[in-house]
């Protein structure tokens, strides 16, 4: 039963963390993932990173679609925006590490400004199709600059240098990668206690009066596709040090509708079901594949059979969500949460 | 209020306002001032312009004529920057965030005065949080508490009884710094008590507040008791103004609200029209 919350500030109460139980927890979590790396293998540092990276563009896509309202379908091409221009500044300037992902996300926030300037006039699935045409024009872009992107080819990204150390395997890389997200998800929670984030919550839910009450409506949208945006050039620099090397292939427009299905499986509009949503669709399909490995030994054949059921289950999970908790995994934490509130009391 | 011999400058003046969607002249030539301190009523039949003329005012509708804020013209200026001057308004329809709790709705009135950027927004520790800490207090302890909500605060508005929701409505305009208060039908659909609790609560944020209300209200009752200055609206066109005493004995206002004419008159030429054998008069 949750007890002993009485504040007595103002500050105290307007607090990301309100209560001691929350800060312990956070302290927790924040210790497990800093053990993690001694403790896994490659492979789940591999996948860590992974779903680190989806983590980063999942919520600032959330930032857009879940709080602001402004459906994208351009998400994955602002990953390669930040791509390239990490990779270009690796391979060519050599600049630090830190200084490319800043500007990848800047170079990224910059171009998803100019593709957000039609959610001026168009909403929902309309703005959705808009910002196909930013997946199209990228790509475009991406395969036919050549003398920047070097083409269909591609640009190999040398490791990441951090002070003189090569970061080359998974295991250094989580060090980047992983306070990165951390920082970045603070960040956006941050955002959603101030003004800034309430006009994009106004925005989403009453637009028309969100401006009679003083909110600049073209300022806002092109603010929360700038953030987004940045969020994902960052994630995109970050997968380029990842997989050390960048095609216009890398980020196809089926990466998107990945990154929607994330926010919308995790839940919108919550910084949680951003972090939730990524998770799941990035480690489901490994999970079923380990449990198809469980199976081998029993059943020789299990591989043969059981990988093309694996896809399927899968896409029957997303469809299991969407039918039974619209509001996504993160829904099922509050309301577990508010389980352990009440407790023992009945809910 | 406002009897003495010089004047004060009204807090808005509307002159030769005009509003037409297509051929409908929504708008034609209203004109009228309130003053500070005051209660301005706008009534009329439904249809009669109302809320266009509050739309107007609010700089949603692109109308021709003048609107002045303390004498000084808002024409060029857009919605977001008039309601920086101080147009607090509250909507027909209730418009609050569904999505936000009820102090999140009344701290987003304030959004245009903040002055929190993405960067400190981001971060949070500094400025961003002495501005919100600030903020918080002064809604806690000026209009939660005035308004009596504050068993509310944390409930997300859409679970409120319409009653509440109408004055978190309030809360919000309070928020806005008000320089003039404009509610568009504050107690549509309130019940008597509830309506009562209303007319207190604009009754006193004009006295404690010392900020002007504009308002558009369906109930004569109230509308009677508490207004200074009752504007009437017919068809776009501005028929009567005066005190509530004035524009009851006026008799254009009966008449926008009841028809003229001989209704055994009316009745036959109905009858004549729809070839209808015969009409049977009804006492």
């Amino acid at each position: 039963m949750r007890i002993a919350t009485a504040k007595e500030t103002y500050a105290a109460d307007e607090a990301l963390f309100d209560t001691a139980v929350q800060r312990v927890w956070f302290a927790i979590l924040l210790a497990a993932l800093a053990l993690f790396p001694f403790l896994a293998d490659q492979y789940w540092l591999f996948l860590a990173g992974l779903a680190a990276i989806n983590v980063i563009s999942v919520t600032g896509l959330n930032i857009l679609t879940g709080y602001t309202g402004l459906v994208s379908l351009g998400q994955a091409a602002f990953m390669g925006v930040g791509a390239y221009t990490v990779a270009v500044m690796e391979a060519r300037l050599g600049t630090p590490v830190l200084l490319n992902l800043l500007g990848g996300g800047l170079v990224a926030a910059g171009v998803g400004m100019v593709f957000g300037l039609p959610s001026l006039r168009v909403k929902g699935l309309y703005l959705a199709i808009a910002t196909i045409a930013a997946s199209f024009i990228l790509h475009f872009v991406f395969a036919n600059w050549t003398s920047v992107t070097r083409g269909v080819s591609g640009i190999n990204v040398p490791p990441a240098a951090f002070f003189g150390m090569a970061l080359d395997t998974p295991f250094k890389l989580y060090w980047l990668i992983m306070p990165i997200t951390v920082l970045l998800l603070l960040g956006a929670a941050n955002l959603f206690r101030t003004r800034v984030g309430r006009a994009f919550i106004a925005v989403r839910d009453r637009d028309i009066s969100a401006e009679v009450l003083g909110i600049p409506l073209l300022r806002t949208k092109l603010t929360s596709f700038a953030l987004a945006s940045f969020y994902a050039g960052v994630a995109g620099g970050l997968w380029a040090y990842f997989f050390r090397v960048v095609t216009p292939e890398s980020f196809p427009l089926l990466l998107s509708i990945f990154l929607l299905a994330a926010i919308i499986v995790g839940g919108m509009g919550t910084i949680l079901g951003g972090i939730l949503g990524a998770v799941f669709m990035t480690l489901v399909p490994e999970f079923l594949k380990l449990l198809v490995g469980f199976v081998t030994p029993v059943w020789p054949d299990a591989a043969v059979h059981l990988s093309p059921v694996r896809t399927v289950v899968f896409g029957a999970m997303i469809v299991g969500f969407l039918i039974f908790e619209p509001q996504g995994l993160a829904e099922m934490w509050r309301r577990t949460r508010r389980f352990f509130h009440l407790w023992p009391f009945k809910t | 209020m406002g009897a003495d011999a010089a004047p004060a400058t009204p807090v808005l003046e509307v002159e030769n306002l005009s509003l037409s969607f297509g051929g409908i002249r929504a708008l034609n030539g209203v004109s009228f001032a309130v003053q500070p301190g005051s209660i301005t009523s706008v009534i009329g039949p439904n249809g009669a312009g109302k809320t266009s003329l509050f739309n107007s005012i609010s700089g949603f509708y692109k109308s021709t004529g003048t609107v002045r804020v303390d004498g000084k013209p808002i024409d060029h200026l857009h919605p977001p920057e008039r309601a920086k001057l101080g147009l607090a308004r509250s909507f027909q329809n209730i418009a609050l965030f569904r999505g936000m709790t009820v102090l999140d709705n009344i701290k987003l009135g304030r959004h245009a005065h903040m002055k929190t950027g993405l960067l400190d927004a981001l971060f949070y520790f500094g400025r961003a949080r002495r501005e919100e800490v600030e903020l918080r207090r002064e809604v806690e302890e000026r209009i939660i508490d005035f308004l009596e909500i504050d068993h509310i605060r944390k409930a997300p508005v859409a679970s409120l009884p319409y009653g509440l929701q109408k004055r978190v409505e309030l809360a919000r305009a309070l928020a806005m710094r008000p320089r003039l208060l404009m509610l568009d039908e504050p107690v549509a659909g309130m019940n008597r008590e509830e309506t009562e609790d209303m007319a207190r609560f604009i009754l006193d944020v004009r006295e404690e507040w010392g900020v002007p209300v504009l308002m558009v209200e369906h109930d004569m009752g109230m509308v009677m008791d508490i207004s200074d200055h009752v504007v009437v609206l017919n068809f776009g066109q501005m028929i009567a103004q005066g005190t509530p005493r004035e524009v009851q004995a006026n008799p254009e206002v009966a008449a926008a609200y009841l028809g003229t004419g001989d209704v055994a008159d009316l009745r036959r030429r109905v009858a004549a029209e729809t070839r209808l054998p015969e009409t049977r008069e009804v006492a």
